[in-house]
C-alpha cells in the first residue's frame, strides 16, 4: 500500500515530465521503425517483417535501379526550388510590408491561396495550365510548381520578421553614413535573416518531400517521394529506409550545429 | 579628451532658412528660421506634434523639407541624403542594432567611412561613457540608461559637426534623466560640438541648454537664454509653458516718465516700459505677468508695513499647501481669481491659512507686459500633457 502511494506521488510530481516524454516517443517511434527495418534482411521483396540484422542495405544505398537518381534529382529541384523561392519570397515580403502601393492587400491575400488550398486542387489547375500552355512536364513543371506553394511560407516567415523591425534601426544606419546599399546588407538584411532562413528550411522541407502536386506535373521524370510510392506497389527496397534514416540524421545534425553556432558568443 | 582634441573641431553653426514641412494638408512645420550659435548647446523644446522632432529630422536629413534651405557651416546640404551629412543622432528609442554587439554599434559609423583601425577609437569612447566592460554585450542586455550612452557614443565617436538629440531621455526615470542631463552637458563641454537637443521637458532644457527656442503649433515662439525666456516671456504661450506665471487683465491708463501705469478693478499697477513688449496704448489693455516666486505675501493687518513703490493686490487665500522647501499658496484676488504664490519657508506667518486676508506684492520690475489679444491660457494645458508623459516614462 504505501508502495503504491510512493509511486502515485512520484508519478503526480513528474507528470508534465512523462507526458512529455510520451509524446517525443510518439513522435519518435515512426523514426525509429525506420532506422531498425533499414539493417534489414527480408525474405522476399516487401520490408515489412524482420528477419535478421544486415548491413548490405546501407553498404549499397544506391543497389536499388533509379532509386539514386530520383533522390538526387529530388534534392536538386529542393534546391533551386528553396533558392528561387526564398529570393521571391523575400522580395514579395519587403514589398508588402514596406511599401503602400495598388492592390497591395489582395496581393498579400494571393500570395497565402497556396498555403490554403488543398494541394490536389492546385496540382490539377498547375496540371491543366501546363496543358494549356503545350509545356512539356518535367523538371522545369516541377520547380516551377514547387516554387509557387513553397513562396507563400517564405513570406510569411519574411513578412513577420519584416513588419516587427523598427524602421528607426534603418534611419540610424544611414544617419550613421550607410548608403542605401549597406544598410540593406549590413542592418536590414541580418535583422531579417533568421525569418528568410526559417522560410528557406520550411522550403527545402516541403519540396523535397512533396508529391501530390509533383506527382500530376512530373510527366514522366520521376522524384524520390514519387519512386517511393511507385515501388512500395511492388515492394519496398531496404534502400529506402536507409535515405529515409539518413534524411533525418542529416537534419538532427544540422539543428544540432545549429544551436551550437547560435549559442557561442560570436567573438570573446 | 584625446579623442577630440586632435579634431580641433569647435562645432559648427546650423541655419534654417524658411524651412517648412508639410504632410499633404497638414503642416507639421511652418516657415521658420532658424539659426544655431558654432558649439552651443541648442533646445527645441515644445509639447509632443508641435514640429520639433520634424524640425530635428528635417536637419539630419531624414525628412525632406517642404520649403526652404538647411546650412550647415555656411554648406547647403538640403539635398544631401542623411548619410552624406556631417552630423549624427542620438534617437529616442535609440534605435541600437539588436544583432551587433556594443563594440559594433559604436564602430558601424567608422567602418562605413572606410575607417581600418577603430579599436583605439571606440575604446576610448566607451570610456567615455563608462561602458568599457560591456563591449561585448548586446544592446538588450543593457539597462536603459547604459543604452542610452552607447547611442551617444556611437554618435559622438563620428565627431559630427553638429549632434541631433530627439527626447534622448524620454524614456529614463528620474534620477536617471537629471544624472545623465548633467553628463551630457559634460560631454558637450568636453567635445564642443554643436548639440541641437530636442525636449518636452522645460526643466531639462533649461537646465542644459544655452540657447532654448520654444516652439507651439510649428512656430517658434521665442528663443533665448533660458534666463531670459523665463524673466521675459513675449508670449503667453511662453509664459506658461515654461514654469508657472500669474497673468492678469489690466487697463492701461497712462505713462509716467519711462513706466506704464495699468488699472485693475480699483488697484493700480505699474510697469516699467522695458519691461513691457507688447504696444501699450492708454485705454487699451495689456495682460500683466508675474511669477509665483516673486511676489510676497503679507498679512492684511500689516499691510502698512510693505514699502512704497511696490504693486499691491489685495486678496484671500483660497488654499495652501507645504511641500518642503517652499509654500504654495492659490490667493483668490478681486483682481484675478487663482493667484499662485510660493514663499520660502523662512520665516512663516503662522496667520496665513485659507482664509485669511492677505496683501500680494512684488517690485514693478519683476512683472512683465504682454499683447492682451492673445488667449491667457495658452501653454497651460499642454504643460500637463508635458508632466502627463514626464510621469508615464517613468
Amino acid at each position: 500500500m504505501a508502495l503504491l502511494n510512493r509511486l502515485a506521488r512520484g508519478l503526480r510530481r513528474n507528470l508534465v515530465v512523462i507526458a512529455g516524454l510520451a509524446t517525443l516517443a510518439f513522435l519518435m517511434l515512426p523514426n525509429v521503425v525506420v532506422t531498425v527495418f533499414s539493417f534489414n534482411k527480408p525474405n522476399g521483396r516487401f520490408n515489412y517483417q524482420w528477419q535478421h540484422f544486415s548491413t548490405d542495405a546501407w553498404t549499397h544505398p544506391c543497389g536499388v535501379a533509379d532509386l539514386c537518381g530520383s533522390l538526387s534529382l529530388s534534392l536538386w529541384i529542393a534546391l533551386w526550388a528553396t533558392v528561387g523561392a526564398t529570393l521571391l519570397g523575400t522580395a514579395i515580403a519587403f514589398a508588402l510590408a514596406r511599401y503602400r502601393f495598388r492592390a497591395r492587400s489582395s496581393a498579400g491575400t494571393l500570395v497565402f491561396l497556396p498555403m490554403a488550398m488543398p494541394e490536389v486542387v492546385m496540382a490539377a489547375s498547375l496540371a491543366t495550365l501546363f496543358l494549356n500552355m503545350g509545356v512539356s512536364f518535367g523538371f522545369w513543371t516541377i520547380l516551377i510548381a514547387h516554387i509557387t506553394f513553397c513562396l507563400s511560407f517564405v513570406v510569411t516567415a519574411v513578412k513577420a520578421r519584416v513588419m516587427s523591425m523598427d524602421p528607426r534601426l534603418e534611419q540610424a544606419a544611414q544617419d550613421l553614413y550607410a548608403t542605401p546599399w549597406q544598410t540593406f546588407r549590413k542592418v536590414t538584411l541580418p535583422i531579417a535573416a533568421p525569418g528568410i532562413v526559417a522560410g528557406a528550411l520550411l522550403s527545402f522541407a516541403l519540396s523535397f518531400d512533396d508529391f501530390i502536386i509533383t506527382n500530376f506535373n512530373a510527366g514522366s521524370t520521376v522524384t524520390f517521394p514519387m519512386y517511393v510510392w511507385g515501388s512500395a506497389q511492388r515492394g519496398t527496397p531496404v534502400q529506402i529506409n536507409v535515405i529515409g534514416t539518413a534524411m533525418f540524421a542529416i537534419a538532427v545534425l544540422c539543428v544540432l550545429v545549429g544551436q551550437l553556432v547560435g549559442r557561442r558568443p560570436r567573438r570573446s | 579628451m584625446t579623442a577630440f582634441a586632435t579634431t580641433g573641431s569647435n562645432g559648427t553653426d546650423v541655419r534654417l532658412t524658411g524651412i517648412s514641412k508639410a504632410y499633404g494638408d497638414v503642416t507639421a512645420v511652418h516657415p521658420l528660421d532658424l539659426s544655431v550659435p558654432a558649439g552651443s548647446f541648442f533646445a527645441l523644446l515644445g509639447a509632443s506634434g508641435c514640429g520639433k522632432t520634424t524640425t530635428l529630422r528635417m536637419i539630419a536629413g531624414l525628412e525632406e523639407p517642404t520649403t526652404g534651405t538647411v546650412e550647415l557651416g555656411g554648406r547647403d546640404v538640403t539635398a544631401l541624403p542623411p548619410y552624406k551629412r556631417p552630423v549624427n543622432t542620438v534617437f529616442q528609442s535609440y534605435a541600437l542594432f539588436p544583432h551587433l554587439d556594443i563594440y559594433e554599434n559604436v564602430a558601424f559609423g567608422l567602418r562605413r567611412r572606410g575607417v581600418k583601425s577603430v579599436r583605439k577609437q571606440v575604446d576610448e569612447m566607451l570610456d567615455l561613457v563608462q561602458l568599457g566592460d560591456y563591449a561585448r554585450r548586446k544592446p538588450q542586455q543593457l539597462s536603459g540608461g547604459q543604452q542610452q550612452r552607447v547611442a551617444v557614443a556611437r554618435a559622438l565617436i563620428n565627431h559630427p559637426d553638429v549632434l541631433l538629440l530627439d527626447e534622448p531621455l524620454g524614456a529614463l526615470d528620474l534620477k536617471l534623466r537629471r544624472q545623465m542631463q548633467l553628463e551630457l552637458k559634460r560631454i558637450q563641454t568636453e567635445v564642443g560640438i554643436t548639440f541641437v537637443h530636442v525636449t518636452h521637458d522645460q526643466e531639462e532644457a533649461m537646465t542644459m541648454a544655452d540657447t532654448v527656442a520654444v516652439m507651439n503649433a510649428g512656430r517658434v515662439e521665442q528663443m533665448g537664454a533660458p534666463a531670459e525666456l523665463y524673466e521675459t516671456p513675449r508670449t503667453t504661450f511662453v509664459a506658461n509653458f515654461l514654469g508657472t506665471s500669474n497673468l492678469i487683465t489690466a487697463d492701461v491708463v497712462g505713462t509716467a516718465s519711462d513706466d506704464v501705469l495699468l488699472r485693475v478693478s480699483d488697484t493700480k499697477l505699474t510697469l516699467p516700459g522695458t519691461r513691457c513688449t507688447a504696444d501699450a496704448r492708454v485705454g487699451g489693455k495689456l495682460l500683466v505677468g508675474i511669477r509665483p516666486e516673486k511676489i510676497t505675501l503679507t498679512h492684511a493687518d500689516d499691510a502698512g508695513t510693505i514699502p512704497d513703490g511696490r504693486n499691491r493686490l489685495t486678496g484671500r487665500i483660497a488654499q495652501s499647501s507645504f511641500i518642503g522647501v517652499s509654500t504654495q499658496y492659490l490667493v483668490d484676488s478681486p483682481a484675478a481669481p487663482g493667484l499662485s504664490v510660493y514663499e520660502q519657508n523662512i520665516e512663516r506667518d503662522a496667520r496665513l491659512v485659507p482664509g485669511a486676508d492677505v496683501v500680494l506684492h512684488w517690485n514693478p520690475d519683476h512683472g512683465f507686459g504682454l499683447d492682451a489679444a492673445q488667449s491667457i491660457d495658452a501653454g497651460t494645458d499642454v504643460v500637463e500633457l508635458g508632466t502627463d508623459a514626464r510621469e508615464a516614462g517613468t
